[in-house]
């Protein structure tokens, strides 16, 4: 995974003495995100060595003034903080199986080590899980000897984030189908809805951290931020067991719905933008038509589907 | 001022921050509220339950759209993407103006996700008015700045906060939002007067104002808005509402929220000091025709 920042150029090592133009803004404000976005120190204070081993003072001295109760760097110190308690508090709050898949140490590790690596790109809190799957699979070290577990949970979370607020499209009703001859219908799944390919079950896994308390409901909008309460008891990590897994919202709500392989990928055919039969071949050769037709009324009962654009 | 062009000449009275623990019941109860203020970024989604709720409030009550990711200091160019998501929000609430903060909090890309302080010279404000500028022709709303609070002041300053804000609005032509609250809590932290910034701003941009709660540490004052407005921000919203005339306001209250209730009788105690501001304009009028 490439994680150097695109178009990131190296910050400089003191501030600009006046900002006279854009560029001497740029280099301002290049520095004292640095000094903002860096991790904390001991007792979450800013660290008292820059990268470069100047003393931080030296660094954060040459923008930030001192006034008669707070030194520059202390004056600095609350941006840094309020930088990773707001950070670390909006994954904390957005992923809590991956925090029991990998327990309260492995986990805020894991995400420091994100944030540092992989810093946020969106204006918005939600996106921050976006590329934490990518990272952990390949900074395999901060999660093992879990890392396939964690990485399922997360693509599991994130699915949910997406799906929370995902697009929903005009539902195709039974007069579309009956209006256009299947081969020529072009018809697509809901925006909102996710398909995942899964080596663990992290759905039951899920469900079974829920019955223990550990959460209410997924906490995916920015505004959304419930309390948290800690498991009643220990819930086993699940063994791996190939899963097939739709996530997606009805009525507000959200749900996971197991699926079959062949069902999978017939659904998988039909976002790919294959028509019904092509669909109903990528099943396979072993599907009934019986349980095709099963599916396909749940599917359409759920509002899966809608018009293709 | 009460209307003007910068809150596209509405005369909005005391409204309140549309809060997710509060959905339920506005929804359930449809309380009597002037207007609610919504975080734009919230709703700055393709579909579910953010967009089902802003419908549902739309067919009720004025919604005033404020943001947190406009970054109008930030050097960063203005994300084509990010306006247009922010533009098919301006249609769908209606929003008769639109505010951000006059602050920064993104380089190269990279985010912060804070509202961070500006250095106060004249580049930065010649900067910034012109991204506001450009913000404001691709939306087609006028647009309020807001005063942040801030914990960090800058050897590079050329000029105050409200002289910087002043060069901003003007270069800009565009509004202010006045957050009474941010005032008083960097006043504490950077020893100026709160009065003299207050009268220092150019009153007639006043398009809306904020208040709010803040919280008191040892060495510094932080804009937690947890709590009720105190009184010392209080008096200067009264104040203020006597320089600007009876404007737009609205109480923010983001953490530890308590029910909807008790926020908006809170916001409510602002009536004491419209009522003031109102009668004090009456006798100007009265003086002057005299």
């Amino acid at each position: 995974m490439a994680q150097k920042k695109p178009n990131s150029p190296k910050p400089p090592t003191r501030a600009p003495e006046r900002i006279r133009s854009n560029r001497d803004l740029r280099e301002f404000q290049r520095l004292m995100m640095q000094a903002v976005t860096r991790p904390l120190g001991p007792g979450d204070r800013m660290k008292r060595t820059w990268e470069d081993g100047r003393a931080t003072k030296e660094v954060v001295g040459t923008f930030s003034r001192d006034n008669d109760r707070m030194s520059g760097v202390e004056r600095l110190e609350i941006y840094n903080r309020m930088y990773w308690f707001r950070t670390l508090d909006s994954l904390y709050e957005d992923l809590p199986g991956l925090r029991a898949v990998l327990g309260e140490r492995v986990f805020m590790r894991l995400i420091e080590t994100y944030l540092v690596k992989v810093p946020s790109r969106s204006y918005t809190l939600r996106d921050l899980p976006s590329r934490l799957e990518e990272f952990i699979r390949a900074n395999r070290k901060l999660t093992a000897p879990h890392t396939s577990l964690a990485a399922d949970m997360v693509a599991f979370e994130w699915s949910q984030i997406e799906c929370f607020d995902g697009a929903t499209r005009p539902i195709m009703t039974p007069n579309d189908l009956a209006d256009t001859p299947p081969a020529k219908l072009k018809m697509d799944l809901q925006p909102q809805l996710r398909l995942l390919v899964l080596r663990y079950p992290v759905d039951d896994y899920a469900m079974a951290l829920k019955e223990n308390g550990m959460r209410a409901e997924a906490s995916n909008a920015v505004e959304s931020a419930s309390a948290t309460s800690r498991p009643t008891k220990r819930v086993r990590r699940p063994k791996p067991k190939r899963t097939y897994l739709a996530v997606h919202r009805h009525e507000g709500s959200l749900y996971f719905k197991s699926l079959e392989l062949a069902s999978y990928r017939m659904l998988t055919a039909i976002r790919e933008g294959k028509t019904l039969p092509q669909a109903v071949a990528a099943a396979g050769p072993r599907v009934s038509a019986t349980k095709v037709q099963e599916w396909f009324t749940n599917w359409m009962h759920l509002g899966w589907f809608c018009l293709r654009k | 001022m009460p209307a003007n062009e910068f809150n596209g000449y509405h005369d909005y009275g005391l409204g309140l921050g549309l809060r997710v623990p509060h959905y339920n019941h506005i929804l359930e109860q449809k309380p009597v509220c002037d207007w609610f203020e919504i975080i734009s970024e919230s709703f700055m989604v393709d579909g579910g339950r953010p967009l089902e709720v802003l419908d549902e409030i739309l067919e009720q009550y004025r919604v005033v759209q404020h943001g947190v990711s406009l970054y109008f200091g930030s050097t960063d160019k203005p994300d084509r993407a990010h306006l247009k998501r922010l533009k098919a929000l301006v249609k769908r609430t209606n929003t008769p103006w639109l505010s951000d903060h006059l602050c920064w909090g993104s380089v190269d890309g990279t985010y912060s996700h804070d509202l961070l302080p500006m250095p106060y010279t004249f580049a930065s404000a010649k900067r910034t008015a012109e991204k506001i500028k450009m913000v404001r022709d691709f939306l087609e709303v006028p647009i309020c700045v807001e005063n942040v609070s801030s914990y960090a002041a800058f050897h590079q300053s050329e000029m105050t906060e409200w002289e910087f804000l002043s060069e901003v609005v003007e270069r800009a032509d565009c509004g202010i939002l006045l957050d009474v609250n941010n005032i008083y809590v960097s006043s504490k932290n950077h020893d100026f007067d709160p009065y003299d910034y207050l009268n220092e701003v150019p009153h007639h941009r006043v398009g809306q104002m904020h208040i709010a709660g803040h919280t008191k540490f040892e060495k510094y004052l932080l804009d937690t808005h947890d709590h009720p407005v105190l009184d010392p921000v209080w008096k200067l919203y009264d104040h203020a509402t006597k320089l600007c005339g009876v404007t737009a306001t609205l109480l923010e209250w983001d953490d530890k929220i308590p029910s909807f209730d008790e926020v908006h009788h809170e916001a409510l105690k602002a009536n004491e000091f419209i009522d003031g501001a109102k009668k004090a304009q009456q006798s100007k009028t009265a003086d002057a025709r005299a």
